[in-house]
């Protein structure tokens, strides 16, 4: 008796270890966000829905479920608000209804250290084989590595596979339409926002040191970098900082190159690129900057209230998505109000700064293999060559919108913005965005961008010479992409 | 329970219970050879192809010799094995320290000290953490606006805060520190179990001959302990040479600042993001090597005496 209870204990034991196995080599791969519960609220109208829509023809020859995938709720919240078909939000905000009782499912995966990219490009290969319900239907991607998916096969083309035609397009902004065009003439991806850069600064600390906060008037001594170093030595001397750390300004300068990061097997460092290097390592010395490198939490503290900062490089999404909540004293989450009062909200204003540059944008592509050609049309119609649409999200939130015709009107009009202090802002992106150039974009971007950054802090920190932070972006990026074999340096 | 039904099975000459045991093995073998050992040798395989991504496009695998190993050893290899080694090392040496030095006490019948399972269980806590939590977790209390820093500065200890991640002895310190938070309480409980199996009869012994605790420590236990150290040593430096996800996650990465405290596996990781099997697969080939010698080294070096005495 006693043996054989021994024997099923035994095998009891063998089972759990095989499964607990088994569980440990396929957790990582589950993505936390693809939830695909419904909450019951949801669930209910979506059957209530299906049932009344069952006639649509729209409905009949298209896929239940639009499976979307990006990296964060940015496009998940205008999609939600804006997008004229939604039904309803299920509360965990997993899923979305359609009134024609489609079910848009979100994946979200964070874009730390190319975490999005890989999931993506795993669901990308095995798109073939998936279900009709589980193919991607619409992906989002960023300027940094838009190439790659742009020139790939995965990316339905926007004019003859999905049906937008050149006069629903014709209010984008043509850089945004550039970026997205692979190198056949095709256009593969749309945008709803355009993503001009800016200069943001404290209008308190302006009126006390350049005696003036009036933003054409501060735009005078910041327009050129020498302008800005010696606004920079007097802010450092009254005990403020320029800017708050190293990457601040590497956009301005990475953006107004002279050709891209690579072609064929060579990385070509330009030479203003290295300006920014010379710039940094000069302000980190005589202390005009805090040392903060970007996203980390002492950079979100300097654009709080209790910060000596004077400004950031922002492009549009940056004051709307990032600024505004880091300036708060009481954050939303615990109750605060976004008005003037609650930390330096208020305190702000743009200027163009320097040099004209952009910084980030999302894009929308349609998927090869996807059921729902006809819901994607419409997603792309509305958010992104819509005026009324682009007019309301601009106007609600603060975004700037990719419809020449409606950000024009907004930026005649007497639109202000409470957290700028009462400034139009939309005006002064309304001047840079046309200017926006993206010829000089290559596929590598992303990659070289990080690592240039990761590489030069060790030597604005002091642990390496300048050689020493060359050799490390040369094996970075040579581990990174093993099809660049040389790096040319500026001489 | 007696076996009564001999008569069937006599003819087989006896039961044989042995392929019960087998039988019980057999799942943790095809696991093994599933998820372990086909994996390790299509590492090895893959170490001789030029495969990796380019964007979206598959390049490869095309069979290139030992060009990723001529290659891999053209880069900063021997500089990522140092680094590696170091942390371990570092981290190494405050841990046997003080594992060896609590397992003493907690065994020694002289101390008797009170509320042992609650130290038990507070120096094994650390180790319950997941390593990558346990990181952040430092990364955030070291930052340069960080509690450690504001607790220092408001102390008026420091004027400046002090960056604690920009420096090599800072980033490297912070990594080994961590290695020992989590490893001691397991070490000293491994110990503990191995000084517990000691005779008493020998400490009895060498007390009714007065030695002195000092004595019986160095004289008795470190003798009879020397297995489970072996043990211990070889499981940590395996341990040590893996060495991935806490400075992964502190220093982002990169290994910053000046890839100092880049480790073996990070460096392998860094082949992943073009999914560079290829190179990757060299990297952890020599890893293996390097790991394998390190530790048969170890282990012939610290069993030498109770080896010897078997052979005689």
């Amino acid at each position: 008796m006693k043996r054989r209870t021994n024997a099923v204990v035994a095998m009891a034991l063998a089972a759990a270890m095989t499964i607990s196995l088994a569980g440990c080599q396929g957790g990582g791969g589950a993505s936390s966000a693809a939830a695909t519960s419904l909450s019951g609220e949801a669930a209910e109208s979506q059957s209530s829905q299906a049932e009344e829509n069952t006639a649509s023809s729209q409905s009949e020859s298209e896929g239940k479920v639009l499976n979307i995938w990006c990296w964060n709720d940015e496009f998940q919240s205008r999609f939600n608000d804006y997008y004229p078909d939604v039904q309803t939000v299920a509360k965990d905000k997993s899923t979305t209804t359609l009134k024609d009782g489609t079910t848009v499912k979100w994946t979200i995966n964070p874009n730390k250290g190319n975490n999005y990219q890989d999931k993506l490009d795993q669901a990308l290969f095995r798109q073939e084989s998936a279900a009709a319900d589980d193919k991607i239907d619409i992906f989002l991607i960023e300027a940094d590595y838009a190439l790659k998916y742009v020139n790939s096969d995965f990316t339905l083309n926007v004019k003859k596979d999905i049906g937008l035609t050149d006069d629903d397009l014709s209010q984008q902004y043509k850089y945004t339409q550039d970026i997205a065009t692979d190198s056949n003439g095709a256009l593969k991806a749309v945008t709803w926002q355009a993503t001009p850069g800016l200069f943001a600064y404290r209008r308190s600390i302006a009126k006390k040191i350049l005696g003036t906060y009036d933003p054409s008037k501060v735009q005078e001594q910041l327009s050129s970098w020498e302008k800005f170093g010696s606004v920079a030595a007097k802010m450092h001397s009254s005990g403020y900082k320029m800017l708050s750390g190293f990457d601040d300004s590497y956009r301005v300068f990475s953006n107004n190159v002279s050709a891209p990061w690579a072609s064929g097997t060579t990385v070509t460092v330009d030479p203003n690129i290295m300006k920014w290097v010379k710039q940094t390592k000069e302000f980190t010395e005589k202390g005009y900057n805090n040392k903060t490198t970007l996203w980390d939490d002492k950079w979100s503290a300097d654009q709080g209230p209790s910060s000596k900062v004077f400004g950031f490089f922002y492009s549009t999404w940056g004051i709307n998505f990032t600024l505004e909540g880091n300036s708060l004293k009481t954050p939303v989450s615990e109750g605060g109000k976004e008005q003037k009062g609650n930390g330096i909200y208020g305190d702000w204003a743009v200027c163009a700064g320097p040099q004209s540059y952009y910084w980030g944008g999302t894009w929308i592509c349609g998927c090869k293999g996807s059921d729902n050609i006809g819901t994607i049309r419409k997603v792309m119609k509305s958010l992104t060559c819509d005026k009324d649409i682009a007019s309301k999200i601009t106007k609600d939130t603060q975004d700037y919108c990719n419809n020449k015709a409606a950000m024009d009107e907004i930026a005649s009009s007497d639109y202000k913005s409470d957290f700028l202090g009462g400034q139009n802002h939309i005006k002064l992106f309304a001047e840079v965005a046309p200017k926006i150039n993206l010829k000089n974009t290559s596929t590598y971007d992303q990659g070289c961008n990080e690592e240039f950054q990761a590489a030069f802090h060790d030597y604005f920190n002091g642990t390496v010479d300048l050689a020493g932070a060359k050799k490390n972006f040369e094996k970075s990026i040579k581990e990174k992409y093993p099809d660049l074999t040389e790096v040319k340096w500026p001489s | 329970m007696k076996i009564h039904s001999g008569t069937a099975r006599s003819k087989k000459k006896g039961i044989s219970y042995a392929k019960w045991g087998y039988i019980f093995l057999l799942p943790f073998f095809v696991v093994f050879v599933i998820f372990q050992l086909i994996p390790l040798i299509s590492t090895v395989y893959y170490s001789f192809f030029q495969y990796f991504r380019k964007g979206l496009q598959i390049v490869g695998p095309n069979f290139i010799g030992m060009q990723n190993y001529a290659k891999l050893f053209a880069t900063d290899l021997p500089k990522y094995f140092q680094n590696t080694l170091l942390l371990w090392v570092v981290g190494f040496i405050p841990q046997i320290f003080f594992s060896l030095l609590l397992a003493a006490w907690f065994t020694s019948s002289r101390l008797h000290l009170r509320g042992q399972r609650f130290f038990k269980t507070v120096i094994y806590m650390p180790n319950l953490i997941m390593a990558a939590a346990f990181s952040m977790l430092f990364f955030a209390l070291f930052s340069d606006n960080g509690p450690v820093n504001g607790t220092l500065i408001s102390m008026g200890l420091i004027k400046q805060p002090i960056r604690f991640l920009a420096s090599v002895s800072g980033t490297r310190g912070l990594i080994a520190f961590m290695n020992f938070m989590m490893w001691f309480g397991n070490t000293t409980i491994l110990l503990m179990a191995a000084i517990m199996g000691i005779n008493p009869c020998l400490f009895e012994a060498a007390q009714i001959d007065g030695a002195s605790g000092n004595q019986m420590f160095w004289h008795i236990t470190m003798p009879l302990i020397r297995p489970i150290m072996a043990y211990v040593l070889i499981t940590s430096l395996i341990g040590g040479l893996q060495m991935f996800d806490v400075p992964q996650i502190l220093t982002d990465g990169t290994g910053s600042p000046d890839r100092t405290s880049m480790t073996m596996v990070m460096y392998i990781n860094n082949h992943m993001f073009s999914k560079n099997y290829g190179m990757a697969g060299a990297t952890s080939t020599v890893l293996f090597i390097l790991c394998a010698i390190l530790c048969l080294l170890v282990y012939f070096v610290m069993t030498k005496g109770s080896r010897d005495q078997e052979v005689s």
